[in-house]
């Protein structure tokens, strides 16, 4: 089996993947600072490494309207002098300790790391921690630095018609939710973005009780709350600190269909996504059948839809199905299909609802399921091998309103999940009212 | 305000982290020789198998036979068929991983310890009685044909294209792995049995085991897995003619944003200047937000979002390559700057404080490697291609800090030569236009 290359602009349609779930409730160590700051600590003494985090409650659906991509541009900026450091210093400073850092900012979050030798995260969250506050920005920052994530959104979008499409598509799905919006900003809103507005944004967002510290590997629970006490308690909460008020998304009532035709499209294809119930803390069973319907209908060789339209028939290059629960608000349950040489697009789409029509007549088979359910139970020891991913998925968990419980639950949530519940979900989450299909086409040379 | 950190730094860049791996060497009853982390924490153990010649064995007029074949093991096995195999492998909870690449073919394998048995014997059946049943040929022919057209439209993939055609010619490296629209097309089940042939042989096989396994075990299912694969493979390719024209090509394609790729030749990992060249390219494009190119094409004129150049030592042959991109009207004077910085190196060589940062780093990101069993297996295997000994970790730091201001600036004259260097530039890039002789090689 190949990964085609388009594969990677459809996945992104859907929010990170989430099947595999890590549970060694022995090496996690969770408490909360006196000023709101949350700390979890996952512990890995195989190798003398050790990874900050830390996660910020806001992200690009937290923006002001208007002003997208401030939260990615923010990010960028964290990188600019504070107080007591140059610019570009933070950065240095980790290469010099032998450390690589870096950040990322989706929708719900923004999150910054380091990994290094664990004799020097000391050092790490004194810089962390000063830049939560201490950030000094000039104009030159803000000009160059606009010209960088304008390059930056070039290189992901522009240059990608898949990606192109996708933005159309989540555009069209959400009616009323930033969701709609990219992560990095609508191009026209980037170009104005201004010193005002992220320094407005980093006010808001940025302080101890909207953060979350996760540090994994060669370290102890107790040494790590001494330095974060030291370091992040020293830092006042932010009274002010504005409730997470999203615009709800009305009934969805209308199908939509999106067509994006771009002449440098090499491979067509079509995606289909439904606006589908996220994981929600203490009500995760939902979100639990979605994703093991998503590796049910999409989840490699032996999957439904690669049983129906690349083996039984030859409709189709490659399918998948894509779901993530991991989001503050509702998401969306995705499926793409690469058609075969000859097949056209709607040709492609009729074969995917008659295979949907038909999962739905013959239910889950329930070898199928157990096979992924002892692969679930299987990744749980695998995960234990990569400390820094099963932080990952704390910091991402607590930065959108899950619980240490509810991270802890879900492996036993996947596993209670029945055939039943995966059939209710499906019929729950198959309304073609809520759908958007999109379809990536070569733009000719006469139109 | 630099003194705040500066004192912890001076402290703490004292006390380099050790990583602690113990290697073994195991070698077979049959004979087979594997390098060994025992890892009996977590149950498991990840086991990667390299075949050195990868797709350049390829036989002539056969390009893309090695990647379709290495695609097709997981299609079909002695008496499973592709379904059957993948469910096989699912109620294991075992994961197979194939790939190639121009040197080597690599197969890389994750089972729990219970499944130890079952998962080498499904692996077993993949690697040599692989079906190669029709059907599934057919199916990922269409895959790797869908691969091929969409990077004919992809900007980074033409420009690689571009690069590997121009500067390596008719010399395997020269086109890519998964062959063209016509080659692919013509691949029978015999070419695929020959590639199969030619690369999963005795003699060219390399082994790195990590986990929840005892030399004894190892030993035992090396000879399993692969005591009855044929002694010997197809010979190794030759190794290629460098010939690296200087100057511009641009590729027209219109896309807001410019892909350039640069480079010329580059360095032997066995050279005994490949440390003081490894320390130059941190300083120069290697490393991520401080290097002189990240600094002078991002961090300052905000021409990109990214710009790096690495050192490419392969089997059969050395380049020094970079890449950046930059919108259309704005390319041109990033690959001034990037030449700028490429002259500036190579007469002046890097500071104290360049070399010093850069060793800091280089030596203190080293044990950060070690930091998974599949990933350390990953580095055993490679350690042995490249013919490194078996106590190389422990020594290596000791190696980089031994390069001294000299060496980097004597390498940097004689291994940067920019009036060499060849800018294969993707778009409809301003400013711009081809300067080498337009004898490319036919599509």
């Amino acid at each position: 089996m190949f990964r085609l290359p388009v594969l990677a602009a459809v996945a992104a349609l859907c929010l990170p993947p989430a099947v595999a779930q890590a549970r060694d409730n022995e090496a996690v160590t969770a408490f909360t600072l006196e000023n709101g700051m949350q700390v979890v600590v996952v512990e890995d003494h195989r190798a003398p490494v050790v990874q900050q985090m830390v996660w910020y409650r806001a992200g690009s659906a937290d923006e002001p309207k208007g002003a997208s991509g401030v939260a990615h541009f923010l990010e960028h900026l964290l990188f600019k002098a504070t107080d007591k450091m140059e610019s570009g210093e933070f950065s240095s400073t980790v290469a010099a300790n032998g450390g690589q850092d870096n950040a990322f900012t989706s929708y719900d979050y923004t999150a910054y790391f380091q990994r290094v030798a664990a004799d020097r995260l000391e050092l790490m969250m004194q810089m962390e921690s000063d830049r939560m506050k201490n950030i000094r920005l000039t104009p030159e920052n803000i000009e160059t630095e606009r010209d960088v994530i304008l390059e930056e959104r070039n290189q992901r979008t522009e240059n990608s018609p898949g990606a192109l499409l996708n933005e159309q598509v989540s555009a069209t799905q959400y009616l009323n939710h930033r969701y709609g919006t990219p992560v990095i900003g609508w191009k026209h809103e980037m170009q104005e973005l201004q010193l005002k507005d992220t320094l407005a944004f980093y006010a808001l967002y940025y302080s101890p009780n909207n953060a979350i510290l996760v540090v994994s590997g060669d370290v102890l629970p107790d040494e790590v709350k001494t330095l974060a006490e030291k370091y992040y308690g020293a830092i006042p909460a932010n009274p002010d600190l504005p409730e997470r008020l999203r615009t709800k998304e009305p009934p969805q009532i209308a199908e939509r269909r999106v067509t994006y035709r771009d002449a440098r499209v090499a491979q067509p294809y079509i995606s289909r996504s439904y606006m589908a119930p996220e994981r929600d803390s203490s009500a995760q069973d939902k979100a639990a059948a979605l994703t093991i319907l998503a590796e049910i209908l999409g989840g490699g060789t032996t999957s439904f839809l690669a049983e129906k339209l690349q083996f039984d028939t030859q409709v189709a290059t490659y399918t998948g199905a894509f779901y993530s629960g991991a989001t503050l608000d509702d998401t969306t349950f995705g499926f793409a299909v690469v058609p075969a040489a000859g097949v056209t697009l709607e040709e492609a789409e009729a074969a995917l609802d008659g295979a949907l029509a038909e999962f739905m007549e013959a239910g889950v088979d329930p070898e199928q399921l157990e096979r992924i359910k002892l692969q679930i139970r299987a990744d749980q020891i695998y995960a234990r091998d990569n400390a820094d991913s099963v932080a990952n998925r704390y910091g991402q968990a607590l930065a959108i309103g899950l619980t240490v419980e509810d991270v802890q639950a879900w492996p036993d949530v996947l596993e209670a999940v029945t055939g039943e519940d995966i059939m209710q979900a499906a019929r729950d989450v198959f309304d073609l009212r809520t759908s958007v299909t999109g379809m990536l086409k070569k733009k000719e040379a006469a139109e | 305000m630099k003194l705040f950190y500066a004192l912890i730094l001076t402290f703490a860049a004292a006390l380099p982290a050790r990583s602690e791996v113990e290697i073994q060497s195991v070698t077979s009853p049959g004979g087979v020789t594997a390098w060994l982390v025992e890892e009996h924490s977590i149950p498991f153990t990840a086991l990667e198998i390299r075949f050195r010649g990868g797709a350049s064995l390829d036989r002539p007029g056969k390009r893309g036979a090695v990647t379709m074949m290495t695609g097709l093991l997981e299609e079909g096995a002695a008496d499973l068929d592709a379904r059957a195999f993948s469910r096989a492998t699912e109620a294991l909870a075992t994961t197979f991983g194939f790939d190639s690449s121009h040197d080597e073919v690599s197969v890389s394998a994750r089972f729990l310890t219970e499944n130890r048995d079952a998962s080498m014997a499904l692996l077993k059946d993949a690697l040599q009685s692989p079906r190669f049943d029709q059907d599934a040929l057919d199916r990922v022919r269409g895959q790797v044909l869908s691969i091929i057209n969409s990077s004919l439209k992809n900007p980074g993939d033409i420009a690689n294209q571009t690069f590997n055609e121009t500067i390596f010619g008719g010399h395997p490296y020269g086109s890519s792995i998964n062959g063209t629209v016509e080659s692919v097309n013509g691949l029978t089940r015999e070419d695929l049995l020959q590639a199969q042939g030619d690369v999963l042989a005795r003699d060219r096989i390399y082994v790195g085991a990590v986990g929840d396994i005892t030399r004894e075990e190892l030993g035992m299912l090396l000879d399993d897995l692969l005591g009855d694969l044929p002694e010997t493979g197809a010979p190794m390719p030759p190794r290629a003619e460098v010939s690296i024209p200087s100057g511009v090509k641009v590729v027209d394609f219109a896309t807001p944003q410019s892909v350039a790729l640069f480079g010329h030749k580059g360095i032997k990992q066995d050279d005994p200047d490949f440390f003081a060249a490894t320390v130059l390219n941190q300083v120069l494009g290697g490393g991520s937000f401080e290097s002189r190119l990240m600094t002078e094409v991002r961090e300052k004129r905000g021409l990109t979002y990214g710009v790096s150049s690495y050192l490419v030592p392969r089997d059969l042959a050395e380049t020094y390559m970079g890449s950046v991109s930059s919108a259309n009207d704005r390319i041109a004077e990033a690959i001034s700057v990037i030449r700028d910085e490429w002259s500036k190196a190579a007469t002046e060589g890097v500071t104290e404080q360049e070399l010093q940062d850069a060793k800091t780093y280089i030596t203190g990101a080293y044990p950060l490697r070690f930091d998974g069993n599949s990933t350390i297996a990953n580095i055993l295997v490679g350690m042995q291609m490249i013919g490194l000994p078996i106590d190389y970790i422990a020594t290596r730091n000791d190696r980089v800090e031994a390069v001294t201001l000299a060496d980097v600036k004597r390498v940097a004259g004689e291994l940067l030569t920019p009036d060499d260097m060849l800018f294969v530039v993707v778009g409809q890039p301003e400013g711009l236009e081809t300067t080498i002789p337009e004898d490319a090689p036919a599509e």
